[in-house]
């Protein structure tokens, strides 16, 4: 079983602030990460796939497909963008860390076909 | 217990299937397909799974693992140019996929002790591409 990983880079600011939560409860929660005005961040992205790879090719995916679906699907949306404000899924969402990955995973899912396997 | 033991081999290599065009190689491997060859300092990391000794403490004696990785890998492969130097890379395309294979199969036999297994190859061909080979029996 191979595993291989792709990291990433991109810049972006955010706040946290849940809005069924008090702004009392927000700024305990969240702490610093609640100031209105946002903050940012110089994010790592790791993209981890595992299986075997084809014996033709020697890979377990390209590389170069996988680079264009990440830049046009998360880092051309993400990178020097406020999340809270230029995102759709975190319009009413907090972009925590899980929240940003989760959205990044779906994202990667929903192109993986058309990107990869063609 | 897992121990880890790192190294590093600087090389050249392309990635290229003879069966393909120029074309199909250049949109499946990128600029690797160059066929004169590019260079990486590729890092690699390999991990044992056993029990300490209880008597000397020890997974393995980490000099004889750093000792076998040397004569194993980076002996052969250091500062060469993979596909033109390294069997079987004349034939087996140099992927980061195919190496970790290939140092696991120089690698296994050697470090099977009473005590440990080899768990895992990992291989750095850059700071941001890595690729994990477990062995062909594990899921």
């Amino acid at each position: 079983m191979y595993r291989l990983a792709r990291r990433y880079r991109f810049s972006a600011s955010h706040r946290l602030h849940a809005p069924q939560l008090s702004a009392e409860q927000n700024r305990e929660i969240y702490g610093k990460c609640n100031n209105p005005h946002g903050h940012g961040h110089d994010y790592l992205l790791e993209v981890i796939v595992r299986g075997e790879p084809d014996p033709a090719t020697g890979l377990l995916l390209s590389v170069a497909r996988l680079d264009r679906l990440v830049r046009e699907t998360v880092l051309a949306d993400f990178d020097h963008r406020y999340l809270n404000a230029e995102i759709e899924a975190f319009r009413h969402t907090p972009p925590t860390t899980e929240n940003v990955a989760i959205e990044i995973h779906r994202r990667l899912e929903e192109g993986w076909k058309d990107a990869l396997e063609g | 217990m897992k121990i880890t033991r790192r190294a590093e081999f600087s090389a050249s290599h392309f990635c290229a299937n003879p069966a393909l065009s120029r074309d199909e190689n250049q949109a499946l491997y990128g600029e690797a397909a160059n066929p004169h060859g590019h260079g990486h300092n590729y890092i690699l990391e390999v991990t044992l799974d056993g029990a300490p000794d209880p008597v000397t403490g020890m997974v393995m004696d980490l000099k004889q693992l750093k000792d076998v990785i040397q004569q194993e890998v980076i002996e052969p492969m250091d500062h060469r140019f993979l596909n033109h130097e390294v069997p079987p890379f004349d034939k087996v395309i140099p992927t980061t996929e195919n190496i970790a294979r290939e140092v696991w199969r120089r690698l296994a036999a050697r470090l099977r002790t009473s005590s440990a297994l080899l768990d895992c190859v990992r291989l750095y061909e850059t700071e941001d591409l890595y690729v994990e080979y477990f062995g062909e029996n594990a899921r």
